[in-house]
């Protein structure tokens, strides 16, 4: 049996060090190890000489471990999808990105519409000089007289990120819904891509032209955490995070325990405020107006407090590799503690209002249904598959930072419906508070941001972090100069957009704003 | 029922009184920022190389900064040496045109109301469709912020609406990626003459960080043309209320 090397959460290890299998012992080994429970948290290519490298990170989440390995592929493997269900998504990507053609996928479509990175290589034998139209593609179809499609989207009736969905209906009951999207795609891999190769401080068009050359190495651009931020807006923080993350992973070195409790703190603020924003909303769309109304308001409470710390209420400029870029005075903590208490209070007293009343937990009670099995095979990530019964969560299977030592209990529930995901996040806000006030209550001393040591040469990172909708995985390669090789994002709604499309098996066509709602997934941080 | 009134009772009122007082911002809150030229040091320009947008600019000595650029992020004042620049609590940015969104030593010209003839059909009534095209969800929140009870936007009569047909305008977020474009004209074109455009957010108007990308436009000017620019990363919802009420006429 093949052993596989382990790092844990947010440690980086030479690429040697990680084997390299042949394309058919890749394939063995991932279906064993998934078989035995690995969760598959990132699988990517990147391009080593002319040939593909295809890396993957397995969570081994009751050891609290990550296992890597990798192969190299010309243009076309064996799929693992077929074995493997939770890489179907990661081998679309593969194959968009790349040009490389996983072969038996069983469901093989671009899923953000964007030309190869390999120019004269694609998958589908595109040809180059045509426009790629998003969501011009083959649906799944289901025929028969009495059956109809609804298509919805890109441009939705609320003020909400575009995407389409396609949903085959028969009468009210829905049979499939498929979800594409791909119109936030605003090429972030690409363009960090870019600031690797060209090595100049500007990107892109100004690559070229520009005469400034980055001081630092690319993977320290100062670019690089702006995208970080706004790659998915809402979970500014928890990318945020995993960027610096990887960054002290590399220059091994541990920030500060103040700068690290700042940084919990700021996740589970983000976590508060997203959480309450979330039940607000499923209390609106089944029409029960004062949670919907006052969870609004409280939503943006949360998000002031963030302002508390930093300025801008999503935590823009707050983490940056080292540790944290704002260090609060001691009134600041006493206000902070201060309002989250009232906050909460409030919070408490509209979400409350939900479980009593039974119009409401009608209305959310066996509806979106997903089986632990289901959650489980094609790999959920967070409150999603929390609510089905799989217990996995990053800040307590896969602790860094301030995690190590200060627990934080995950939350399950069983029935994997609209109602199990409204109450993991109402739970979840309850131990949220309670980790805030026990981190001021003992807020370290001492510095917040400190220097990081250069990159080390030939390695590869991994960090994993528990944002609000589930785990974030960010991996990076350098090269033999210490230089950034590649940097590959996963945000949780990656894993978790399927997951809705299957909610949606067998439930009235009325009841996709609800379930919809109950996922809340992110389409920037999917379309990068 | 008795539960529902209790809690109403408890939540209170909650509404700002803005315009009619002043906002509360939060004590860090980075607004406009400001250029200081009996600090700035000759011909040093650690501001402009660490600015990761190009936002910043020199000539004849003197800095201006591009708000339609600027992240907001402080890496200028980070750098620079003499502490020149500053942002201060200045909260109100939108402006009508793009070239306004400078700041150099000219005063700041805020918006102004839309004409008279504009102002009588949109001025007590205005419903908007919201565009999210590469919008990253923190303008989007922010604007839907503006829906809750703390901002009411309902008691200024405007309103966010479903369809493009029901609406006066349209407010677009985001960078509008190549993805997102023919979309976004669709959308346009679907709304009835005569409309406005409201840009939020420094992606909608300069494309931001992901300005140069090949998969992005650059912001919504180059599709459609823009009668309001709202700055920020993203901007302060009191920043749009402001924006929203300026053109309308309803602040001076």
């Amino acid at each position: 049996m093949i052993t596989l090397p382990q790092i844990h959460n947010g440690q980086a290890l030479p690429l040697q060090n990680v084997p390299e299998l042949a394309v058919s012992d890749f394939r063995s080994l991932i279906l064993e190890r998934v078989h035995r429970g690995r969760r598959i948290s990132s699988l990517f290519g990147m391009p080593d000489g002319d040939q593909i490298m295809i890396l993957a990170v397995l969570a081994h989440d009751s050891q609290g471990m990550l296992e890597l390995c990798r192969m190299r592929v010309h243009d076309r493997y064996p799929a693992l999808t077929p074995d493997v269900p939770q890489a179907h998504w990661f081998e679309r990507e593969i194959a968009e990105q790349w040009g490389i053609v996983p072969e038996g996928h069983p469901w093989l479509k671009p899923i953000r519409f964007h030309a190869s990175y390999v120019p004269g290589r694609d998958a589908w034998g595109r040809d180059r000089a045509m426009p790629i139209e998003p969501c011009v593609t083959n649906y799944f179809r289901v025929e028969g007289e009495e059956i109809h499609e609804v298509a919805v989207g890109p441009v939705h009736a609320g003020i909400i990120e575009p995407g389409h969905f396609r949903f085959q209906c028969h009468g009210e009951n829905v049979l499939h819904l498929e979800i594409e999207l791909g119109y936030q795609h605003r090429g972030i891999e690409r363009a960090i891509r870019t600031i690797a190769d060209c090595g100049l401080r500007i990107a892109d068009s100004q690559c070229a032209s520009s005469s400034i050359r980055n001081p630092q190495s690319a993977i320290r651009n100062p670019r690089l955490v702006h995208y970080m931020e706004t790659l998915a807006g809402d979970t500014t923080i928890g990318h945020a995070t995993a960027y610096a993350s990887i960054l002290e992973a590399l220059g091994d070195m541990t920030p500060a325990p103040r700068a690290q409790a700042l940084r919990a703190i700021a996740l589970e603020l983000e976590r508060l405020a997203n959480h309450t924003g979330d039940l607000g909303a499923l209390a609106g769309d089944v029409g029960f107006l004062p949670t919907a109304s006052y969870c609004g308001r409280l939503r943006g409470d949360f998000l002031n407090i963030t302002a508390l710390l930093c300025g801008n209420r999503f935590g823009r400029n707050l983490i940056r590799p080292g540790g944290a870029r704002f260090d609060p005075t001691a009134p600041a903590v006493d206000n902070l503690l201060i309002r989250l208490d009232k906050t909460f209070e409030d919070v408490q007293n509209a979400v409350d209002l939900l479980w009593e009343t039974p119009s409401v937990m009608s209305r959310f009670e066996g509806t979106g249904t997903v089986s632990r099995q289901d959650a489980a095979r094609l790999g959920l990530v967070g409150p999603a598959a929390r609510s089905a019964g799989v217990d996995l969560d990053v800040r307590s299977d896969l602790p860094w930072g301030i995690y190590q030592s200060h627990e934080l209990p995950s939350v399950t529930f069983q029935t994997g419906d609209v109602a199990a995901r409204a109450y993991v996040r109402w739970f979840e806000i309850q131990k949220s508070i309670e980790f805030i006030r026990d981190m001021t209550a003992a807020l370290p001393d001492g510095p917040v941001l400190q220097e990081v040591p250069g990159p080390a040469q030939d390695h590869v990172a991994v960090a994993l972090v528990e944002g609000w909708r589930g785990e974030i995985c960010h991996v990076a390669v350098t090269d033999e100069q210490g230089q950034l090789r590649h940097y590959k994002i996963t945000d949780p709604s990656f894993h978790n957009w399927f997951g809705l499309a299957l909610a949606l098996r067998g439930q009235q066509i009325s009841d996709f704003p609800l379930c919809n709602k109950s996922f809340n997934l992110s389409y920037c941080g999917h379309d990068l | 029922m008795l539960r529902i009134l209790r809690a109403r009772l408890q939540q209170g009122y909650r509404t700002i009184r803005f315009p009619e007082e002043p906002p509360v911002v939060p004590e860090k809150y980075l607004g406009r920022p400001q250029w200081d030229g009996g600090k700035c040091q000759g011909d040093c320009i650690a501001c402009i190389q660490a600015c990761p947008t190009g936002a910043l600019s020199k000539s004849k000595g003197a800095v201006a900064i591009d708000l339609g650029r600027c992240l907001f992020c402080t890496d200028c004042t980070d750098a620079c040496p003499a502490g020149a620049i500053q942002f201060t609590a200045e909260y109100r940015l939108a402006t009508r045109t793009r070239e306004a969104l400078v700041v150099d030593n000219r005063p700041y010209a805020l918006a102004k109301a839309l004409d008279e003839k504009a102002r009588k059909l949109f001025g007590r009534s205005l419903k908007l469709r919201q565009v999210s095209a590469g919008g990253c969800n923190a303008c989007e929140a922010d604007i839907n912020v503006l829906n809750t009870v703390g901002f009411d936007l309902g008691r200024f009569g405007i309103q966010f609406v479903a369809s493009p047909r029901h609406a006066d305008g349209l407010l677009i977020t985001g960078p509008v990626p190549k993805n997102m474009e023919l979309a976004l004209k669709k959308t346009y074109d679907a709304t009835p003459s005569p409309k406005i455009v409201i840009v939020v957010g420094v992606c909608a108007i300069s494309g931001g960080i992901f300005e140069g990308h090949p998969e992005v436009n650059n912001g919504a000017a180059s599709i459609v043309p823009v009668d309001l620019f709202v700055p920020g990363c993203p901007p302060h919802p009191i920043t749009i209320l402001d924006g929203l009420l300026r053109l309308l006429g309803r602040i001076e």
